[in-house]
């Protein structure tokens, strides 16, 4: 089953839950742990949710997944019944993450199409301890209340002792009428010598329709006593218009059938109490889940339908024409579907929260190994970013606030001695600046140490100017090269080196860039750069012969005609320009793409400046065409296969349905 | 179920086996398996990608998607021809790898039993042969039934070739 993976949409819908489950748990546990307590609803949240994952696992037969959600669930019902006090909170919080992390470890197994087999009992034992223990001291705690509250404990404990436990099923004579009377009367007879006492259907007190199951399906108990078999026979036996009886003694290990038992009495009293159910409603977003491809499709067919609208509206046989209704109506078409472009370009964007919240675990995780108190702070978890970009930032912000908590933030005594507050404070802030969101992870630790930097730098030969022209943001951007660490122990965390270099690859990978700013003793602050989306940017297009290519408009500087006697040939042919003082090359389009055109003369067609990290290029075309809004697409993969063509990042469709080839800037300046 | 899903796979296998779009490129006649062919469509405006070997026209735009296209005339090393009404463009699917292929003209669709199916002459040394499969008898000639696959990923060894 598990080979075809992709085919089985009910595994892919079991991992999809489970997956969004746990990042809800793992927020309410987060949540939970700020405030220092668990919460009546956070409980009943997580028991919900492990009961759906038990539930779930059960059924695609993941049974050790199923048995330790049952396990957590077990204990999370004993504090939803019981309420103990002095629970290990901090302890409980790690088993729960524990088990998290476990269940993650599996699903991801079942994503790569393997068998998730890792043995859950070690865990499960100790949850049990664990259970086992709170019992005991919330058992101690109660004593000195009432007596009532310590019944239920002691009969527990005689369980232990050695009770029997029965099943029974009765079916009471047909036409005796009021079955459901003549059950709760049996059952209130059995209490004063018997305990633990459940029965199916349970809610025979208080509806009506129970008469009837009971009439066809017989009703069932089960239960704990000191009493021999004979002793429990004779005594059903003896109740009115009894017609069957099967009375069986159950063995230890048949607990089981018991505990599942007890689920079906839970579920039915959870549907009895609707109300409880819609206190975790805030909690669910109306969201639908929708597979990216298709995304993707709606995208394509909205460009396809942009297309075809200027087919239609600029069609040479009506060119010329006067249709003011015509006109009008197109207009009007023409509004609606630019507005569905950019709807279903923001449905690709999703927030950063889920991100954001994850960060959250990794500062609880790293802070309480390093014995540090470290608070995380999160504003603007609500921008939104497309979708593509957010996989590939979460990796990057990890090692960032890794680092941070490691290296950043300083142990407790120092920090006092320096007259800061004792916990330290990590902050992310994302916000939207232009077409580009800005992520700032600030702590405000001891600081970035120059001087370290620089020495290491020396060692391994990274200087290659001199060092008195290096900014303090050129210094600080060492660390972001691989295999550098001022770290001189190598921690679980940090110190390999590996890590800040991952940071820049990913986000240069989408187009974002990284810098650094720190105040020696105040903290450090990263700045990511990201643009909102991939799929859309903002092109300059121009023209050379009959191609088309776009220029980032980011990326460009100014665009002007110049004369023909401003530039300037070197020997080896290659042309350059003099603009205010400084001399940039020129790359003449039509030269190197081999495109034809008349317009060779540099007057007569426009120069493009733009720049890349400081370097400038004129790039040499006929003409602007004007500026838009165009949806990047990769080069198809068999072209890629063949080579990579110099300075094309990707094309793009414009508004006639032709193909324009977007420059791809910092690759042009480089060669 | 899964049987049953293998069950029907094997049935629209069976309904394509042996079946064969042809086209002819001047007066030869090519076949490809009906399995590759996604659909046929007429010549469009081909957008120019710079650096790329002569017979990769550039690429074009189905419906929103960016396909490359490719002029079998020239990847044969035949003379290249003025596109014109009966051009057609034959995109091909392979390895989820699309690609559109210029050809003169497209006849028709043929079932070749495998019977009539024979291996290629080995003695024919022209350039074009790397590409034939097979060769389909049928009643009024032969058909030269191409391999898409080589026709697709060939071209690293070929460049090599070129270079030296």
């Amino acid at each position: 089953m598990l080979s075809n993976y992709k085919n089985d949409p009910l595994l892919d819908m079991f991992v999809f839950e489970t997956t969004q489950l746990l990042e809800q748990l793992e927020q309410v546990i987060i949540e939970s742990e700020k405030s220092c307590c668990y919460k009546q609803d956070a409980i009943n949240e997580i028991f919900r949710i492990m009961h759906t994952i038990k539930g779930s696992s059960a059924m695609m037969l993941f049974n050790y997944i199923s048995s330790l959600a049952h396990s957590i669930e077990d204990l999370f019902h004993f504090l939803r019944e019981e309420k103990p006090l002095n629970v290990d909170y901090l302890k409980l919080s790690d088993l729960v993450f524990e088990s998290v992390d476990f269940i993650k470890g599996e699903i991801h197994k079942i994503e790569n199409g393997r068998n998730p087999d890792a043995d859950a009992s070690l865990l499960i034992d100790k949850i049990e301890d664990f259970l086992l223990t709170l019992k005991e001291s919330n058992h101690r705690g109660k004593t000195n209340e009432t007596k009532e509250a310590d019944m239920p404990d002691e009969r527990n404990q005689k369980d232990k002792a050695g009770k029997r436990s029965y099943k029974v099923d009765i079916y009471f004579e047909e036409e005796c009428e009021m079955e459901d009377v003549r059950a709760l009367a049996l059952i209130n007879d059995l209490l004063n010598i018997a305990g633990d006492i459940q029965y199916n259907p349970a809610n025979i007190a208080d509806d009506s329709k129970s008469a009837e199951i009971i009439r066809k399906e017989g009703f069932q108990i089960w239960f704990k006593t000191d009493r021999s078999y004979e002793e429990m026979h004779d005594f059903f036996s003896k109740t009115f218009f009894l017609k069957d009886l099967e009375l069986t003694e159950l063995e230890n290990d048949k607990q089981d059938e018991f505990n599942v038992n007890e689920d079906f009495i839970d579920i039915v009293s959870e549907e009895k109490t609707p109300d409880r159910e819609t206190q975790f409603v805030p909690l669910h977003q109306n969201i639908i889940s929708v597979n990216v491809t298709k995304l993707d499709k709606l995208m394509d067919l909205v460009g396809e339908l942009v297309i075809s609208e200027t087919l239609v509206t600029q069609n040479p046989d009506i060119a010329g024409l006067t249709l003011e209704n015509f006109q009008k109506a197109a207009r009007q078409h023409r509004k609606i579907i630019s507005e569905l472009q950019d709807v279903a370009m923001s449905i690709r964007m999703v927030p950063l929260s889920a991100t954001l919240q994850r960060i959250n675990r990794i500062v609880r995780d790293t802070s309480r190994k390093l014995s540090k108190d470290v608070r995380l702070e999160i504003i603007g978890e609500e921008t939104e970013v497309d979708k593509n970009i957010i996989e590939r930032i979460s990796d990057p912000l990890m090692h960032i606030v890794r680092n941070s908590v490691d290296h950043g933030i300083e142990p407790a005594e120092e920090r006092k001695k320096r007259g800061k507050p004792e916990v330290g404070t990590i902050t992310i802030e994302a916000k939207n600046a232009g077409g580009d969101m800005l992520i700032i992870v600030k702590d405000d630790g001891r600081g970035l140490d120059k001087e370290l930097i620089l020495k290491k730098a020396r060692a391994n030969g990274l200087i290659n100017r001199p060092e008195a022209d290096l900014t303090d943001k050129e210094i600080y951007s060492f660390i972001f090269l691989p295999g550098f660490s001022t770290n001189e122990k190598i921690t679980e965390f940090s110190g390999r080196g590996v890590g800040m270099d991952v940071v820049i690859k990913n986000i240069s990978s989408v187009g974002g860039t990284v810098s650094v700013d720190s105040v020696p003793g105040e903290g450090t602050a990263i700045t990511l750069k990201i643009p909102l989306t991939l799929a859309i940017m903002g092109g300059m297009i121009v023209r050379v012969g009959k191609s088309t290519y776009t220029i980032p408009v980011l990326s460009i500087k100014e665009s002007f005609k110049a004369n023909e006697d401003s530039v300037i040939t070197d020997i080896e042919g290659n042309e350059m320009i003099m603009i205010r003082g400084e001399c940039y090359p020129i790359l003449r389009l039509h030269r190197i793409y081999k495109v034809k055109t008349e317009i060779t003369s540099i007057s007569d067609g426009i120069i493009v400046m733009v720049e890349n990290e400081g370097k400038g290029l004129c790039i040499f075309a006929d003409e602007l065409v004007g500026e838009q809004q165009v949806v990047v697409k990769a080069l198809p993969n068999y072209i890629k296969n063949i080579k990579k063509v110099r300075g094309v990042a990707g094309c793009t469709l414009l508004g006639d349905g032709s193909i324009s080839l977007i420059l791809d800037i910092a690759d042009l300046i480089e060669s | 179920m899964a049987d049953a899903i293998e069950n029907t796979m094997d049935m629209e296998e069976d309904t394509q086996k042996g079946r064969f779009l042809t086209f002819s490129l001047g007066d030869e006649s090519y076949g490809i398996e009906i399995k590759y062919v996604t659909e046929i469509i007429g010549i469009q405006t081909i957008t120019e990608i710079p650096e790329l070997p002569e017979y990769v026209k550039g690429v074009i735009n189905l419906r929103g998607k960016i396909i490359p296209v490719m002029d079998v005339r020239l990847r044969f090393k035949k003379e290249g021809r003025e596109y014109n009404d009966r051009t057609c463009v034959i995109v091909i699917d392979i390895n989820d790898i699309s690609v559109g292929l210029i050809v003169d003209s497209v006849a028709e669709v043929l079932t070749i039993p495998d019977e009539d199916i024979v291996e290629p002459p080995k003695m024919n040394k022209s350039f074009s042969n790397r590409y034939i499969k097979n060769i389909g008898k049928v009643e009024n000639g032969v058909k030269l039934l191409l391999d898409c696959e080589k026709l697709l990923t060939e071209d690293e060894l070929e460049d090599l070739s070129e270079v030296l």
